[in-house]
């Protein structure tokens, strides 16, 4: 597996008016959903980013794929600015760029049989001659567990675990570089779930497919992460390697969601930090640190300066005044 | 005050709830029993179309009807039989004795009244009589209760204007307002944030060690159980197939469907190699087998299982309140 990264994102910011009137609007404030973000995804690679709701995860993931222009920033494929693709050069970056996402009973279109679901991504992109295409969603299903002969069913025919795997199989059948998991599992039954992270964590080996999983759940991401970034606010405030974050999370906001998360057994207790309130919201969001309303260790600068982000060990970065 | 678990206040026997279709009979409730003391945190645990939504309806009579009905079975609430109740007397029962809060704090509100509005609706019930100012009074108190901040401006809003979390609290609120014995609570917080569900659930704790209510978890989640909860009922299409103390079935699952659902959950505290995970897919409740349910899925099937539905097996020592419906079960005692 080589180091190089399938995916760069630098300073990525995307802000969205708030409009008043109706003939004369007027912007009255931004809501600020994502606010200055770098990652990058290295290839064959696994990177997540959790956080609560409004956290910003979804706008990122749709900035990468193109579904939205970013206010500033950049995302880097191959070393080309994504957002300056147009044409040929745009269908290719989406072929090589897909996505699954939550539910697979409104991402698939009930009126598409299995097969022309799968084949999609190809068809859009009207270079692959028909018989690829057929060879190629007969691949594509058979990879993820389905059988021939569904390839005529219609989505309403399968149960939910099923249809995930028919997202999962129209999202390889182009053989592309990164896929956008946005929460593959949570609306799956728990028995099924497993089944779902299996298949995506043996396929990631087969193809060599990088992935940018968005959860919220953190144990969904200690099993398929190797790297986790954690946002709050439009803003990624700690960035670890999967263990070193599990086994020494320092950001306070890590630390109260990690408090949070429930136990795998009844012996286990976590050491309680309840947070007070709930998140603020992104069109004003608090000075300073993001995070200092509800922080149980703000300090005076937290609600004046920003905090810069800081290497701990190698490659975990937190954004926190404890830490400089 | 510490919570205190006493007696026992509700008795679920042999509960069977079938939905009557143009397309068959769905045994969507097929034989559960339990029951459930004061104090007592009780979880039924089971996928989706398990039955546990359906049992807790039915315990409130509210299952979906006519097409639902309850078949055989009895339910006791503090020894009175509820199923031999007129539709008015389970009026007064519901919301005074046995409450419920819901799964979703969006749909369970009305948009159109104001929170202190519903709220009141609850309250008049129990205080007959009481007019105006002092329901408002009462509302405000309960809001309190639930801990909602300055509670005396949250009467007025509507539920568009609070937050989930806070929406999930009204309903807390509404829930607890007639000081019933029993709180059904249907995946309460599976709309709600991670951090906010640690908020909701230390409430609900709270209230319980305040007012020594027994509280019923309906959920899917393994986390809430061993958080929250004492006992523990897993249910798998439409029967109960394990229970017993929360500590006991997580040193010893005894039902293979336990087992697996126990190791298919991926840890926050340890590195998983690799998932366990269960094929195919629960039965279809129209189409049920004649033997085990799991019998289907399960790795350690036998001839017997497929034909044969096991009884319940007293699991470990004598006197012992861990049982499971399994024949490997048989064999081990």
């Amino acid at each position: 597996m080589s180091a190089t990264p399938v995916l760069q994102v630098r300073g990525l910011k995307k802000h969205f008016p708030v409009t008043k009137g109706f003939l004369w609007k007027k912007v009255v404030g931004w809501v600020q959903a994502v606010d200055g973000v770098d990652f990058s995804i290295r290839q064959g690679k696994t990177l997540a980013i959790v956080g609560e709701s409004g956290c910003g995860k979804t706008t990122t993931a749709k900035l990468v794929l193109c579904l939205e222009q970013p206010s500033a920033g950049e995302v880097l494929a191959d070393g080309k600015n994504v957002h300056a693709l147009a044409g040929d050069a745009l269908r290719d970056y989406r072929t090589t760029v897909q996505a699954v996402f939550q539910d697979p009973w409104s991402s698939l279109n009930p009126r598409m049989r299995v097969r022309d679901i799968v084949a999609e991504p190809l068809v859009v992109n009207r270079k692959f001659p028909e018989r690829e295409i057929e060879e190629r969603v007969e691949d594509a299903m058979s990879r993820v567990g389905l059988r021939r002969q569904q390839a005529n069913l219609y989505p309403h025919e399968f149960s939910g675990g099923q249809r995930q795997r028919i997202a999962v199989a129209s999202a390889l059948v182009s053989k592309p570089k990164l896929i956008i998991l946005d929460e593959p599992v949570s609306a799956l039954d728990v028995s099924i779930r497993a089944q779902i992270m299996n298949l995506l964590v043996d396929l990631q080996q087969q193809y060599d497919v990088s992935y940018l999983l968005i959860a919220h759940h953190l144990a969904t991401t200690r099993y398929m992460a190797n790297e986790v970034a954690v946002m709050y606010l439009g803003k990624i405030v700690e960035k670890a390697p999967t263990r070193e974050l599990f086994g020494n999370p320092l950001h306070p906001y890590t630390k109260a969601l990690f408090s949070a998360a429930l136990p795998s057994h009844p012996d286990i207790t976590h050491e309680e930090i309840i947070l007070k309130g709930e998140v603020p919201s992104p069109i004003n969001p608090p000075s300073g640190c993001r995070f200092h309303p509800r922080c149980p260790f703000a300090k005076a600068e937290c609600s004046v300066a920003v905090p810069i982000e800081k290497e701990m060990a190698a490659g975990h970065v937190v954004a926190c005044h404890l830490y400089s | 005050m510490a919570r205190q678990i006493g007696e026992v206040i509700l008795e679920v026997e042999d509960l069977h709830t079938y939905c009557f279709t143009r397309f068959g009979t769905v045994k969507a409730v097929d034989g559960v029993s339990f029951n459930l003391r004061q104090g007592e945190a009780l979880a039924i645990v089971g996928e989706s179309g398990s039955g546990k939504t359906m049992t807790a309806l039915s315990l409130l009579q509210l299952q979906p009807r006519p097409a639902a009905r309850i078949v055989k079975g009895s339910i006791r609430l503090e020894g009175e039989d509820l199923l031999q109740k007129t539709e008015e007397q389970m009026r007064e029962i519901r919301g005074k004795r046995i409450s419920m809060i819901l799964q979703d704090p969006q749909t369970s509100l009305n948009p159109v009244f104001t929170v202190g509005n519903q709220l009141i609706e609850a309250i008049r019930n129990h205080h007959a009589g009481e007019t105006g100012r002092s329901l408002v009074r009462r509302a405000i108190e309960g809001l309190k209760q639930v801990r909602v901040a300055a509670p005396e401006r949250r009467v007025e809003d509507y539920p568009h204007q609070i937050s989930g979390g806070m929406k999930q609290r009204v309903v807390g609120a509404i829930a607890i307002s007639c000081e019933p014995k029993v709180i059904i609570a249907d995946e309460p917080t599976t709309s709600l944030d991670v951090t906010i569900q640690a908020q909701y659930l230390r409430l609900l704790r709270e209230i319980q060690e305040e007012t020594n209510l027994a509280l019923i978890f309906i959920t899917h989640d393994f986390g809430i159980v061993a958080k929250m909860c004492d006992r523990v009922v897993v249910m798998y299409a439409g029967r109960h197939v394990e229970s017993g103390p929360v500590r006991d079935i997580f040193n010893h699952p005894s039902h293979p469907y336990t087992q697996a659902l126990l190791r298919s959950v991926p840890s926050m505290d340890e590195d998983v190699k690799r998932l366990y995970s269960i094929e195919g897919q629960p039965p279809a409740l129209w189409d049920l087998p004649s033997g085990c349910r799991f019998a289907a899925r399960c790795e350690y099937a036998q001839e017997r299982c497929s034909s044969e539905y096991p009884p319940s097996f007293t699991v470990g020592l004598n006197g012992s309140t861990h049982s499971a419906s399994c024949w490997r079960l048989r064999e081990s005692t």
